[in-house]
C-alpha cells in the first residue's frame, strides 16, 4: 500500500514534469513540519484539537474555508451560496452548495454529493460522539439534489448559514471508506481514522499516533502542478521553545506551529538566521473572568452559584473598574507575547467590523485613578494596607492554567493590584484538570471556585453569534446543569439576553455588527470580564520555505498546496 | 597512637569517638562547613538582603550581575539573588524533610521485610504496588483530596509544604526499602548475627545494634541521592501547578524557569543549578564521613 | 529454587490483579478529563456527549470489568490470531482496549513505540552500567584519590542536574553551536545500511548522553559504597594473607560480594527502561513510551494510562523476582524455601 502510493506519486511526478517546467508537482522535495503537540488522529470529527485538525487539513478538505484575511472562499464548492445568487433561500431556512466539476478522491473515485450527505449523517449520529456537532446546530436535513448539489435545511431561519462544511474543522469524508464507521463504531475504525482518503494535496503513507505522520503528494490532486512538495513529515512532540529552536537555530525543520515562547528568547533565536517568525491575529483574547457569585468555601454546594448569593465585593462596579484600570496591558503584551500580543479592552477584538472603541479607557494604566475610584466607593486601606469596607477585605484568589507566560502575567497583575490595596493569592492548575469537566474536581474553570480566573477564548470562523450567546443567563454553570455552561462570570442581564435573541434573527451584516458591538460594550461596561491581550498566532518558517500565508481563521495548513522550496 | 594514648588517659564515649573520626575526614568537614554556611545564608540572608524576592521592577528586567543585583534579574525584573535565598529555604527544607521521611519509611520496611521472614512477602508486594503506581495521577488525586483541608488547617504555605513533603516522601521510599532488604537478607546469615542470636538477643536490639549500623552505607547513598531527587521533584510538582504558588521561588523552579533563557542569560541558570549541585555534594561528603565514622572497623585505625 | 520461583509466580497473579484495581481506582478518582484538552469553542453539551460516547457514563466497577475482559481475554486472543492468521471466537466483534484520544488499540500504540524507547533508554542503561561499575570499583579501591574525588564530583553534579536542564544544555552546545548531532530524534528512520546506521547512532548520542549521566551517577555511588563495605571485611584480609593476587582478591572476591546490592539497583531499574524517560523523551522528541504515558495522563486517557501502568507493574513484579533469584545465586548463604 505504502510502496504503491509512493510509486504512484513518483509516476505522476514524472508524467507531469514535462508539462510544468517551472514548478511542477513534487519539485520541491521533502517538507518537514513540526507541531510540538503531536497529532493523535486524522479525523477532525473525532478530535477537536488544533494539532489534529491541522494535520488532517493536509488530506481532507471542506466545501469552503476562510482565507488569511477572514474572507470566505469556495474550496470544493463552485461558489459561496448567498441570497443574491439564490444559493440561500429567501426565508433563510436552507442553503444549497454545488461541488466543483470533476473532483476525485486520492484513490481516483469521483467525489459526489452522497459523500457530503454521508459526512453530515456521520457527525449527527447520536452515539458517535462527534466533536463538531455544534456546526450542525439547527440543521434539520441534508440531502443530495443531484450528483453535485447538496441542500442543507434548517429548523429556523439562519442569518449566518455557513457553519456546516465551512472551515477545516468540517471537511468531507469519503462514504466508501467510512460507511462501516457510523455511530458507536466510529472510534473503532482505526485504519480509517489514521488514514482517511481525501481530496487534499497529500495522502497518508504512515501514521504513528502522537508521533509522526509521513505523507506524499496526492497523485490525483485537482491542480496538476501542485503540491510542490513530493513528500512531507509531520512530526510532533517536545515543547514550544525546542520547536522554535529546530526551525530558527538548527534549521532541521521548515515550519513550526504555535510558538508561545518568551518574546526575548524568540527574538534571540530568530537571530540564528535560518528562519523567520511570523504572526497573525484572530479573535483570541486572554481575559480575566470576574466571578459575580460568592465562591466562599463555607457555602458548600452553593459555592459559586446564583443560589450562593452575590460576590461580597466583585459585584461592586467600582471595584471591577479599579481592577481593570490598574493593569498595564501594553506591558503584559510586551513581556509575555511580544509581536503576538496587543492590548485590548474588548472581548470581540476582530474582525474589524465588530470591534468597538467605546471601552478604550482601560488601554492606559492609571493606578492613581483606580485608587481614587476605590476611595470614593468607600473602600479604605486597613492596618495591613489592604482596602476594606464593612469588614470585607479586598482579597482575591486568582486562578489560571499552568503555563509560564500566564504565571508571569499573574505575578505582574498581583503586583499592580497590591498597589491599589488589593491582596491577591495566585493559583495555577494543570490544563487537563482546569479545562476538563470532571464533576468531582473542584479546580475546573466551570466551577470557578475562585474570585478571578484567566484564560483565552475565541470563536471559530468570523461570525461571533454563537460566541456572544455564551453569556446568556441560561448558560450559567451550576450543579443543576452538571456545571455545563459557558457563562463563567455568572453574568445575567435580561437586556443582554434580548440582544442575543435579536442577533439570531438579523441578517444584514452591518446591523449584526452593530448589535455585536452593543453586546461587547455591555459586557465590558458591566465588568463581567476584564480583557487583557488580543492574542495572535505565532509560527516560524524556514527562509527557504515559500508561499506560507499564516491563517488564523482556518487551519494554518490551509494553503499547503501552494508551499514550495525557494532555490 | 595519640588516640590510643588519649584513650588511656580517660575513657571516652562511643559518640566522642565517632565525632573524632568524623572530624578527621576532610571532605566531610568541608561538606559540613558548606552545608551549615548555606543553611545560615538562607535563614539569615533574606534579613540582610532586603530586596523582596517577588518585588517586580520591570524596568530592570533581564539584567546581568551588578552591584544592585549581584546575580542579575529575571524577565520580570525580580532580583535573582533574593530569589535564590528565598528559594533555598523552601528547597532545603523540602529536600531534607522529604528525604528523611522516605529514608525512614524505606529503612523501616526494608529492615522489617529482610529480618522477619513472615513480613517479607506482604511488605515486598506493597513495595511493588508503590513502584507500579502512576505517580502523576496519584499526585492529582492526593492533591485534590487533601489540598483544601490542609490549607484550611495550616494556612496556604504550611499546608502545601506538608502536602509536598508528604507526597515526595511516600512516593520515593521504595528503592531504599528494596536495597536495605537485600543487604539485611545477606547480613542475617552472617556469623556475628548468628552469634548474637544464639545468646538470645531480642529482635529490636538485634536490629538497632547489629543490623542497622551495617546497612548504613546504602542508606547514606540513598540519602544523598534522595535530597537531590526531592529538590528536583518539588520543582516538577510545582511546575505542574500541584505544589507551591507560581510566585513562590524554589531552586528547582528557578532552574526550570530559566532553562529557556540559557543561551541569552547563562547566569540565570548557573546560580540555582550551582546551589542544588553544591548542596547535594556537601550532603554526599557528610554522608561519606558519617559512614566512615560509624564503621567500627575504620574507626579503630 | 524452582519451587520458590513457581510459588512466587503463582502468588503474583492475585497481587497483580489487586494492583490493577488500585491503579484503576486512582485513575478514576483523578480529576483529569478526556475532553479537557479540546478547544473551548466546543460547547459544553457536545463535550458531555463525547464523554458519554467514551463510556464514561457507566458505573466504575463496570468499566473496570470491561477493561479486565479486554486486556486479559481479548488482547491475548488478538495476538494469537495475528500470529496464526486465524480468526477465533468471532474476532470482528472483539473489543480491544481503545485509547480515548487516538481511538486506536492501546497495545498497538505501545508496540509501535517500544523500539525507540528500547534503543535510547536501553542503550543509556547499558552505557551507564558499563561506565559506572569500573568507576565505582576504582573509586572505592583508591578511596579519596583524585580519581575518586573527581568521580564523586562529576556524578553528584550529574545527578543533581535535572534532564530538563541538561537536555537543553547539550542541544544548545552540540546542535545549535557545534551542529554535530541532530536535536530531534527521527522515529521513521529505518536502519537498512551503513549510512542509516550512522544516522541512527548520531541521533542517539544526545539523549543517551543525558540519560546515561543519571544512571552512571546513581549506580557508581552504590557500587562505590558497596565496595568500601566489603574491602574492610575480614575475608578480604584473609584472602590477602593467603597470598592471593590483588587482582583476584578485588575482581573475584570483593566485586562479587559487592555486586549483591548493586544488582538489586540494576534489576529494579530495568522496568523503568520500558517505562521510558518522560522528560528526556520530550526534550529530544523521541516519542517513546514515556511520552505516550505523559500524553495519556495529560489527556485524561484512562485506558492508555491503565494499560501502560499495568504492564509496567507486571515488569516490576517480574524483575523483583529476578533480583531475588540473583541474590540467591550471588550469595549462596541466602536460601529461599
Amino acid at each position: 500500500m505504502k510502496l504503491k502510493a509512493t510509486l504512484l506519486g513518483a509516476a505522476a511526478a514524472l508524467a507531469l514534469a514535462p508539462m510544468a517546467a517551472e514548478a511542477g508537482r513534487g519539485d520541491s522535495g521533502h517538507l518537514n513540519i513540526l507541531y510540538w503537540q503531536a497529532a493523535s488522529i486524522l479525523n477532525p470529527y473525532l478530535s477537536g484539537g488544533t494539532k489534529d485538525i491541522d494535520a488532517s487539513a493536509l488530506v481532507l478538505e471542506p466545501l469552503a474555508r476562510y482565507d488569511e484575511n477572514g474572507n470566505m472562499v469556495p474550496w470544493l464548492a463552485e461558489s459561496i451560496p448567498t441570497v443574491e445568487n439564490g444559493g440561500v433561500s429567501e426565508d433563510l431556512t436552507s442553503i444549497t452548495w454545488k461541488l466543483k466539476e470533476g473532483l476525485v478522491w486520492s484513490d481516483g473515485t469521483p467525489v459526489t454529493s452522497a459523500d457530503v450527505v454521508f459526512t453530515a449523517n456521520y457527525c449527527m449520529d447520536e452515539s458517535g460522539g462527534c466533536q463538531q456537532l455544534a456546526g450542525f446546530a439547527d440543521v434539520s436535513s441534508v440531502e443530495a439534489l443531484d450528483e453535485r448539489t447538496i441542500k442543507i435545511s434548517f429548523d429556523k431561519p439562519k442569518p449566518f448559514p455557513y457553519s456546516a462544511f465551512v472551515g477545516s474543522t468540517m471537511p468531507i469524508l469519503q462514504q466508501a471508506q467510512f460507511k462501516d464507521c457510523v455511530g458507536a463504531n466510529a472510534p473503532n475504525c482505526t485504519e480509517q481514522n489514521f488514514g482517511p482518503i481525501g481530496t487534499g494535496p497529500f495522502v497518508v503513507d504512515e501514521f504513528k499516533a502522537n508521533d509522526t505522520i509521513s505523507m506524499s503528494a496526492n497523485p490525483n490532486y485537482r491542480d496538476a502542478d501542485k503540491p510542490s512538495f513530493a513528500s512531507l513529515t509531520f512530526k510532533g512532540g517536545g515543547d514550544a521553545a525546542s520547536a522554535a529552536r529546530a526551525v530558527l537555530e538548527t534549521g532541521e525543520f521548515d515550519y513550526a506551529w504555535n510558538l508561545q515562547v518568551d518574546p526575548t528568547v524568540l527574538a534571540e533565536m530568530a537571530k540564528g538566521g535560518k528562519g523567520e517568525v511570523i504572526s497573525a491575529f484572530g479573535s483570541a483574547v486572554e481575559r480575566l473572568m470576574v466571578n459575580m457569585t460568592n465562591p466562599d468555601p463555607a457555602l458548600g454546594d452553593k459555592r459559586s452559584t446564583l443560589e450562593g448569593g452575590p460576590h461580597p465585593f466583585l459585584t461592586d462596579p467600582a471595584v471591577r473598574r479599579a481592577l481593570s484600570l490598574a493593569i498595564d496591558r501594553a506591558l503584559l503584551a510586551e513581556v509575555g507575547y511580544g509581536a503576538a500580543g496587543k492590548p485590548t479592552c474588548n472581548v470581540v477584538p476582530a474582525p474589524a467590523i465588530y470591534v468597538s472603541t467605546a471601552n478604550d479607557e482601560c488601554l492606559t494604566q492609571d493606578i492613581a485613578k483606580a485608587n481614587q475610584i476605590l476611595d470614593e466607593a468607600g473602600w479604605m486601606p486597613g492596618p495591613d494596607g489592604i482596602r476594606q469596607k464593612d469588614g470585607v477585605r479586598l482579597s482575591i484568589l486568582y486562578q489560571t492554567s499552568t503555563n509560564a507566560v500566564r504565571q508571569d502575567t499573574q505575578a505582574l497583575v498581583k503586583d499592580w493590584w497590591r498597589q491599589i490595596g488589593v491582596e491577591t493569592e495566585l493559583k495555577n492548575i494543570d490544563a487537563a484538570v482546569f479545562f476538563g469537566g470532571d464533576q468531582s474536581s473542584p479546580d475546573t474553570f466551570q466551577k470557578f471556585y475562585a474570585d478571578i480566573e484567566m484564560y483565552t477564548n475565541l470563536f471559530d470562523g468570523t461570525d461571533p453569534e454563537a460566541y456572544m450567546g455564551s453569556w446568556k443567563c441560561s448558560e450559567i454553570p451550576s450543579p443543576a446543569n452538571n456545571w455545563l455552561g459557558s457563562n463563567m462570570p455568572r453574568y445575567c442581564n435580561p437586556e443582554y439576553d434580548a440582544l442575543v435573541e435579536k442577533l439570531a434573527v438579523t441578517a444584514a451584516l452591518e446591523e449584526r455588527a452593530e448589535i455585536v458591538k452593543q453586546m461587547n460594550d455591555m459586557l465590558m461596561q458591566d465588568g463581567a470580564m476584564i480583557p487583557l491581550i488580543h492574542r495572535g498566532s505565532v509560527s516560524a518558517r524556514a527562509n527557504s520555505l515559500q508561499g506560507v500565508k499564516l491563517n488564523v481563521w482556518d487551519s494554518q495548513m490551509w494553503n499547503v498546496a501552494d508551499w514550495s522550496r525557494a532555490e | 597512637m595519640t588516640d590510643a594514648a588519649k584513650a588511656a588517659e580517660k575513657p571516652r564515649s562511643q559518640w566522642a569517638d565517632v565525632w573524632a573520626q568524623f572530624r578527621s575526614h576532610r571532605g566531610a568537614m568541608i561538606g559540613m562547613g558548606f552545608f551549615v554556611f548555606i543553611c545560615l545564608l538562607v535563614i539569615f540572608g533574606p534579613m540582610l538582603w532586603d530586596i523582596a524576592p517577588n518585588k517586580i521592577d520591570i524596568r530592570a528586567k533581564n539584567q546581568g550581575p551588578s552591584l544592585a543585583h549581584p546575580f542579575g534579574t529575571d524577565q520580570l525584573g525580580r532580583d535573582t539573588f533574593a530569589q535564590v535565598l528565598a528559594g533555598g529555604r523552601v528547597s532545603l527544607l523540602v529536600g531534607v524533610t522529604a528525604m528523611a521521611i522516605s529514608l525512614f519509611l524505606g529503612t523501616l520496611v526494608g529492615v522489617l521485610a529482610g529480618y522477619f521472614k513472615r513480613l517479607d512477602s506482604p511488605l515486598m508486594r506493597l513495595t511493588d504496588l508503590f513502584l507500579a503506581l502512576p505517580i502523576l495521577p496519584l499526585l492529582l488525586v492526593i492533591i485534590m483530596l487533601f489540598r483544601d483541608p490542609l490549607r484550611a488547617a495550616f494556612g496556604p504555605e504550611k499546608g502545601i509544604f506538608i502536602l509536598v513533603v508528604f507526597v515526595i516522601g511516600i512516593t520515593s521510599w521504595m528503592h531504599t526499602a528494596r536495597i536495605v532488604r537485600g543487604d539485611v537478607l545477606s547480613l542475617k546469615e552472617q556469623e556475628f548475627v548468628l552469634a548474637a542470636r544464639s545468646i538470645g538477643t531480642p529482635p529490636h536490639r538485634m536490629i538497632l545494634r547489629h543490623i542497622l549500623p551495617n546497612v548504613l552505607s546504602p542508606i547514606m547513598v540513598s540519602a544523598t541521592l534522595g535530597i537531590a531527587t526531592a529538590i528536583i521533584t518539588e520543582s516538577a510538582i510545582s511546575f505542574l501547578g500541584l505544589g507551591f504558588p507560581s510566585d513562590f521561588p524554589t531552586w528547582g523552579r528557578l532552574l526550570s524557569d530559566s532553562t529557556n533563557f540559557m543561551s541569552l542569560h547563562p547566569e540565570r541558570v548557573i546560580w540555582p543549578g550551582l546551589a542544588i549541585s553544591l548542596t547535594v555534594l556537601a550532603v554526599n561528603y557528610i554522608g561519606d564521613g558519617l559512614r566512615d565514622a560509624l564503621d567500627p572497623r575504620i574507626r579503630g585505625r | 529454587m524452582l519451587n520458590y520461583t513457581i510459588r512466587r509466580l503463582l502468588f503474583a497473579i492475585p497481587v497483580l490483579l489487586f494492583i490493577s484495581f488500585i491503579i484503576f481506582l486512582i485513575l478514576d478518582l483523578a480529576p483529569s478529563d478526556p475532553t479537557g484538552n479540546l478547544p473551548l469553542t466546543i460547547p459544553p453539551e457536545v463535550r458531555e456527549k463525547i464523554r458519554q460516547s467514551l463510556g464514561l457514563g457507566e458505573p466504575m466497577y463496570w468499566r473496570y470489568l470491561m477493561w479486565c475482559k479486554q486486556f486479559f481475554i481479548n488482547e491475548p486472543l488478538n495476538i494469537w490470531d495475528q500470529w496464526m492468521g486465524t480468526c477465533s471466537f468471532n474476532c470482528e466483534d472483539r473489543l480491544r482496549v481503545i485509547s480515548y484520544v487516538t481511538r486506536s488499540p492501546v497495545v498497538d500504540l505501545i508496540v509501535e513505540r517500544l523500539p525507540q524507547t528500547l534503543w535510547v533508554v536501553g542503550m543509556s542503561y547499558v552505557v551507564g552500567i558499563l561506565i559506572a561499575i569500573p568507576v565505582g570499583v576504582i573509586s572505592a579501591y583508591r578511596q579519596y584519590s583524585i580519581f575518586d574525588q573527581a568521580g564523586t564530583f562529576v556524578s553528584m553534579v550529574g545527578y543533581s542536574v535535572p534532564p530538563f536542564f541538561s537536555g537543553v544544555l547539550v542541544i544548545v552546545i552540540f546542535s545549535v553551536q557545534l551542529g554535530w548531532f541532530p536535536s530531534i530524534y527521527d522515529t521513521t528512520l529505518k536502519v537498512t545500511d551503513w549510512a542509516s546506521f550512522k544516522m541512527q547512532l548520531r541521533q542517539m548520542v544526545l539523549p543517551v548522553m543525558v540519560l546515561a549521566l543519571q544512571t552512571t551517577a546513581q549506580i557508581s555511588r552504590f557500587m562505590r559504597a558497596s565496595m568500601l563495605d566489603n574491602l574492610n571485611m575480614d575475608y578480604v584480609r584473609t584472602a590477602r594473607a593467603k597470598g592471593m593476587k590483588e587482582r583476584t582478591v578485588l575482581l573475584v572476591h570483593v566485586l562479587r560480594n559487592s555486586l549483591i546490592p548493586v544488582v538489586t539497583v540494576i534489576a529494579l531499574a530495568v522496568p523503568s527502561i520500558f517505562g521510558g524517560a518522560i522528560i528526556t523523551e520530550q526534550v529530544f522528541k523521541v516519542n517513546g513510551i514515556g511520552q505516550l504515558l505523559i500524553i495519556g495522563i495529560q489527556g485524561g486517557d484512562a485506558p492508555l494510562v491503565q494499560t501502560l501502568t499495568f504492564i509496567f507493574a507486571v515488569l516490576i513484579v517480574l524483575f523483583n523476582l529476578i533480583a531475588d533469584i540473583l541474590y540467591g545465586i550471588l550469595d549462596p548463604r541466602i536460601r529461599y524455601d
